[in-house]
């Protein structure tokens, strides 16, 4: 069975797929991975399906010995990475010959790096998924020593790159009303929309917080309303009014009140944002909220056409390495396509 | 309890929840009837089948239905649930079929349950009262949420109706029993929380590799009977998984 035994990781890595849906009855949150367009890009690179679970780092990677041969793709929040010491791309698919080392730095920006096996990883199912939900007790996280197992691989392409979607520098978030926005005042809703936030040191894959220097956005009566349901973006007030965008493992019920739901494909800039990183809130219809859904999820199906190999053609080469060479993630004098 | 009256009140109410889902509440207070409403509501839509329904949940006093919006928009959906609230008086519905009743010993205050003297003077009741009137208070599973197989529990007394801390508390362990707002949590993980730590239970609620993971069904009742640290200590270790709790069918 391929696989990679992990020599060295960083503190925040767990196997993650699109979570357990169909559980918050039970009162577990649908968790999976933080940013859901780093799994289907991961899928696309690889050739196979967007359900196949891949480890997810955050802030940190890690050194990987292929057991056997195995086709890899690294997607997400880009880190210095390489085969054996030479450089490789980032949101690219490679070839790992049994023995090889995989080594991933630090992330450069952004904040989740994923790395997909072909074949997906063969961790057994809990509740219907292999996603670790770390809050609820579900599955671990991956350490030093641990050996990762690749489901059988029907075999498909290395060597291909996806475009990077630009989401890990903060932005502009759009949200929706939800049931509790009336809790808060127009006004007060007003100027929620024209703060600019930075993320706070306080992240995580359950939540997210937002610093402003002004005054707080607390609702009326907010420390005695019922516990009511919560969705993933749902962006709630603490008692002193702090806001915290809630993540795809938050609970799933909670007292503090909700000024309004970040759009499900938003939510990957938020977990992507880096400390520190400037952060807007921009309302919208939910019809218009409902389109730029439909729009994401439709580019997410798409992916796999988008999929470029990685050529050695000049003209093409230039393009590839000025994208790479933006945030320098390889010295400008380094090969980044030795090794493939 | 109250009762409440629907149709000046404006419940039961329809309201959107982010972009795919719908949320029908039965009263902006927790009442009894509107909780039972609120069971027997979500029962009936998850036998109706309603198209398009991806999940159902509850909270103490409002369903949440979870829905496909790009087979059956808003709107439609909306009509779907008002066309059912309007069939009867869901306040008036018999809870659930195949409940049970828990009875969990549960130590109160001292270094296991630190926040039970300021607890029972936010309700006026000595520490002695606020243990007596805890641990022979027989609650309701309103719901399950926040963290897997999480009971809310209650309605408890008028009294108990005391708010949440508006700092919250960096980390109680799970089997924490907590109280605010007439209601009970008990955790079934450990959890930072703005709910004030009155008991301590060896109960785990949540057990991932079981053949029954989740312990609790909403409209299952609980008691949480006093028993001495020592007691406690014996039941955990006899029993680390329930921690002597144990659970008897309830009679329709």
């Amino acid at each position: 069975m391929s696989g990679l035994l992990v020599q060295r990781i960083g503190p925040v890595a767990s196997i993650q797929d699109l979570g357990r849906p169909g559980l918050l009855g039970q009162g577990v949150s649908q968790g999976g991975a933080a940013d859901v367009r780093g799994i289907a890009e991961g899928a696309a690179l690889l050739g196979q399906s967007p359900e196949l679970a891949a480890l997810e780092m955050g802030g940190i990677g890690g050194e990987f010995l292929a057991t056997e041969p195995i086709r890899i793709a690294l997607t997400g929040a880009p880190m210095m990475a390489s085969i054996d010491g030479s450089p490789i791309v980032w949101n690219a698919s490679h070839q790992l010959e049994k023995g090889q080392i995989l080594s991933l730095g630090a992330v450069r920006k952004g904040v989740y790096a994923y790395l997909h096996l072909g074949g997906g990883i063969a961790s057994p199912k809990i509740l219907g998924a292999r996603a670790a939900h770390l809050a609820a007790g579900i599955g671990a996280a991956v350490q030093a020593g641990d050996t990762v197992l690749a489901g059988a691989d029907k075999g498909g392409p290395v060597g291909q790159v996806l475009p990077v979607d630009p989401r890990f520098d903060g932005g502009e978030l759009r949200i929706v009303e939800s049931f509790q926005s009336a809790l808060f005042a127009e006004d007060l809703r007003a100027r929620f929309s024209d703060t600019q936030f930075q993320r706070g040191t306080r992240a995580n894959r359950m939540g997210v917080e937002m610093l402003n220097d002004g005054p707080g956005f607390a609702a009326e009566g907010q420390l005695n309303i019922l516990s009511e349901i919560i969705s993933p973006g749902d962006v709630q007030m603490t008692g002193d009014g702090k806001p915290f965008v809630l993540m795809r493992e938050c609970q799933t019920t909670g007292g503090y009140p909700r000024i309004g739901t970040v759009l499900p494909c938003d939510l990957p800039k938020v977990a992507q944002a880096p400390l520190g990183a400037g952060l807007r809130f921009r309302w919208v219809s939910l019809e218009q909220g409902l389109e730029a859904q439909q729009k994401f999820e439709a580019e997410l199906k798409s992916l796999p056409r988008s999929c470029q190999p990685l050529v050695r053609d000049p003209a093409d080469m230039q393009d590839l390495l000025s994208y790479q060479l933006v945030g320098g993630v390889v010295s400008a004098t380094s090969d980044p396509f030795e090794g493939e | 309890m109250s009762v409440p009256i629907p149709s000046s009140e404006g419940f039961p109410l329809i309201r959107t929840v982010g972009l795919h889902g719908l949320l029908v509440t039965f009263s902006d207070t927790l009442t009894e009837a509107a909780n039972r409403a609120t069971l027997a509501f979500r029962g009936a839509v998850d036998e109706r089948a309603l198209p398009a329904v991806l999940e159902t949940s509850t909270s103490l006093a409002s369903v949440f239905v979870r829905f496909d919006t790009s087979d059956v928009g808003h709107e439609q959906m909306r009509g779907l649930l008002q066309q059912m609230l309007d069939e009867r008086d869901w306040y008036s519905a018999d809870l659930p079929e195949g409940r049970r009743l828990w009875r969990v010993p549960t130590v109160y205050g001292g270094g296991l349950a630190p926040q039970l003297a300021e607890a029972a003077d936010l309700a006026g009741l000595s520490e002695t009262k606020a243990v007596e009137s805890l641990s022979n208070a027989r609650v309701r599973v309103l719901t399950i949420g926040f963290a897997p197989g999480q009971p809310y529990l209650g309605p408890l007394g008028e009294e108990w109706n005391i708010p949440r801390q508006s700092e919250l508390t960096p980390m109680v362990p799970a089997g924490a029993l907590v109280v605010a707002i007439s209601q009970l949590v008990l955790f079934s993980s450990a959890t930072p929380t703005g709910w004030r730590h009155v008991g301590q239970t060896g109960i785990r609620l949540f057990q991932p590799d079981a053949a029954r993971p989740f312990a609790l069904n909403p409209g299952d009742e609980m008691e949480f009977p006093s028993v001495s640290e020592a007691e406690f200590r014996r039941l955990t270790e006899a029993d680390p998984n329930f921690g002597g709790a144990i659970a008897t069918e309830l009679s329709a």
